[in-house]
């Protein structure tokens, strides 16, 4: 077995629960979440340049995207290279229920929100049957398919142009999206939000019944667990919270292009979790924070963004075979052992 | 949608000959690609999601020596031995060290690779659209088939295309190197237990694989236009083919390659924007009533 499936078994061994513990990890978990909402929400004060905004926004969009990814490819060994689907299809569907219809922003979400689990149902049925490379394909098959829609249905989508004239974001409960401050505030609101509802779906019984699935499905499915059924749900749920990142990036760049469902955003998803690590919670926002400075600064530098980004995949993938929050948890653990000994 | 245009063509031998034809030569070019993609699945157990990669390699270096020598011969060779070097240098170095890991390393090296390939060429050939242009010799005059015309290099492609597949297949089955082929894919430690060479192996079956997608990239260099990026779509195409026809069947591969061929060229009468997305549909009716594939074995 590989480094990386021995350090997944390692980690879903050491799991004896008791209630108080777990109540203990949840409060714990609030305060976390709690403070870097706080601490990330005061950052607009302490610079007046715009960027960093912008880039924790950006930051929300993937964070949200990634972390659900690793729903399906770190806890429940799904591979899905289509993804990015959803992530499109959240950012169209709501940009789209925005101009036609002129409904409020949190009607349009959630409208949004139910059309994504509407298509995530009946893709995920015929996908999540297939194993490992097959579900690979079929997923990315189905993320070309809404590509393909998005381009040839000119008269709804805009074809290649994306939608354009921009999304209308009239005020709610005094929020004003159209405000750069409350618009960041709401995206870093929906990514802490999105991360905790995840934490607790990973640390739950239906999460560790993932983590079961993808150790030993055929052992999951002999002590009576509906296979299909589990996998189908975290599929959708990881749906929605892709859909989640495409709203907040419909909302920041005010228009969806096609470019938010072409494969190449599931590439980048898969990469960020491998960056950041997929055994830790996490492991994809360090990812997505990584991906995207490292984005901005080859950009910056270089018009070959191909042949650097590559290398620096080809670093993690055969280099350290781990992302780097797997890389610093297993340094953690092994200093505490070795401190332990003395 | 434009199901005038679809019901007209079927009615006219003419047209229908015409879009058969292209939609053939859409299909073995695909072929080629795929069954190199299923013949490196069916024996490496790993999915080469840089094959498109190969693809463009051959058309480039195709194009290359047709201009350095004006030779057609020599650009085909050219663009099959060129790819099939690059495939077993990738395969030896990288591939074979996450040969076992799991299947997100291996798409992972080959997502890399792909970036990285693509930027390789924008840097030699430039990002502009490049055309290598018909040979002199099959600037003749087209044949007419009921009607259709038919233009002599596209029967040049069939025929390659249908040599290499029946080479392909006779040498899997009846010969030596075929048969010690079949048991790596079956049981790589017997083998390599039995004194051969499975590396060497693993690396030829790549390097034959990459020369294939080599050799259609080739092939396709004098009708298609070349840029950067031009293995992605046929890359996908290829999975498709694949995986209607199961993976690791060669008479899979050809049947699902000609079918998805045809959708093509018919399906752009009828649904000139929604060519791709018939493509997709077919592969998930097929998949939804044979989940591996048309030819494919059985999978619990």
């Amino acid at each position: 077995m590989t480094e990386l499936q021995a350090g997944r078994t390692s980690e879903s061994l050491g799991v004896p629960h008791t209630g108080a513990q777990s109540l203990r990890s949840r409060y714990r978990d609030l305060l976390i979440a709690l403070i870097a909402f706080i601490v990330l929400a005061l950052l607009p004060l302490l610079t007046s340049s715009k960027a960093l905004p912008d880039f924790v926004i950006r930051c929300s969009a993937f964070g949200l995207f990634a972390t659900s990814l690793n729903l399906l490819v770190g806890y429940t060994g799904m591979i899905s290279f289509g993804h990015g689907m959803f992530f499109g299809l959240g950012a169209y569907c709501f940009g789209l229920i925005m101009q036609k219809t002129g409904a409020s922003i949190p009607v349009a979400f959630l409208a949004t929100m139910a059309i994504t689990a509407i298509v995530a149902v009946i893709i995920g049925a015929i996908c999540v049957r297939l194993k490992e490379i097959y579900f690979a394909f079929v997923t990315l098959a189905f993320q070309m398919l809404i590509h393909s829609t998005i381009l040839s249905w000119v008269s709804l989508t805009g074809g290649d142009q994306g939608l354009r004239g921009g999304i209308p974001r009239p005020a709610f409960l005094g929020i004003d999206l159209s405000n750069q401050i409350h618009l960041y505030i709401t995206s870093l609101a929906l990514l802490v939000i999105g991360l905790l509802v995840m934490r607790q779906i990973a640390q739950s019984p239906f999460g560790y019944t993932l983590r079961m699935i993808r150790d030993n499905a055929g052992r999951a499915s002999f002590i009576g667990i509906n296979v299909w059924r589990v996998k189908l749900t975290i599929f959708v749920l990881a749906a929605l919270f892709a859909a989640v990142g495409g709203v907040i990036m419909s909302l920041f760049v005010s228009g969806a292009y096609p470019e938010f469902a072409y494969w190449t955003i599931s590439g980048e998803g898969i990469f960020i979790n491998m960056l950041g690590g997929i055994t830790t919670f996490l492991g994809p926002m360090v990812g997505t924070v990584l991906l995207l400075i490292l984005n901005d600064t080859v950009t910056r530098m270089t018009e070959y963004y191909g042949i650097v980004l590559g290398v620096v995949i080809l670093f993690f993938a055969i280099g350290l075979r781990k992302g780097l929050m797997d890389f610093v948890v297993e340094w953690y653990a092994q200093r505490r052992r070795s401190g332990e000994g003395f | 949608m434009d199901l005038d245009a679809l019901t007209g063509c079927l009615a006219s031998s003419a047209c229908v000959v015409t879009q058969t034809t292209s939609g053939l030569i859409i299909g073995m070019l695909l072929f080629l690609v795929a069954v190199g993609l299923t013949l490196i699945f069916g024996v490496l157990k790993v999915v080469n999601f840089s094959h498109g990669a190969f693809y463009m390699f051959g058309a480039y270096f195709a194009l290359t020596a047709y201009q350095l020598t004006g030779s057609f011969v020599l650009a085909m060779l050219c663009g099959a031995a060129g790819t099939a070097l690059l495939g077993l240098i990738f395969e030896r170095v990288f591939m074979s060290q996450v040969y076992g890991a799991n299947v997100l390393m291996q798409l992972l090296v080959c997502y890399a690779f792909v970036l990285i390939f693509d930027d390789v060429v924008r840097m030699v050939w430039g990002p502009e659209f490049r055309s290598m242009g018909m040979p002199t010799a099959f600037q003749v005059m087209p044949l007419f088939i009921a009607g259709g015309v038919v233009p002599p290099y596209y029967l040049l492609l069939i025929g390659v295309a249908l040599a290499a597949a029946i080479v392909l297949g006779v040498g899997l089955a009846r010969t030596r190197i075929g048969k010690v082929i079949r048991a790596a894919a079956h049981n790589p430690g017997m083998v390599s237990a039995l004194g051969i060479n499975t590396g060497l192996i693993y690396g030829g079956v790549f390097a034959l694989g990459c020369m294939l997608a080599g050799l259609a990239g080739a092939l396709a260099a004098p009708v298609r236009s070349l840029t950067p990026g031009m293995g992605f779509s046929v890359l996908i195409e290829s999975f498709i083919v694949t995986v209607i026809g199961g993976m690791g069947s060669i008479l899979g591969a050809l049947i699902g390659a000609l079918l998805l061929g045809l959708i093509r060229s018919f399906g752009s009468l009828g649904f000139p924007l929604f060519t791709e997305g018939l493509m997709y549909l077919f592969m998930v009716i097929v998949l939804v009533s044979r989940p591996s594939g048309l030819f494919g074995k059985e999978v619990a």
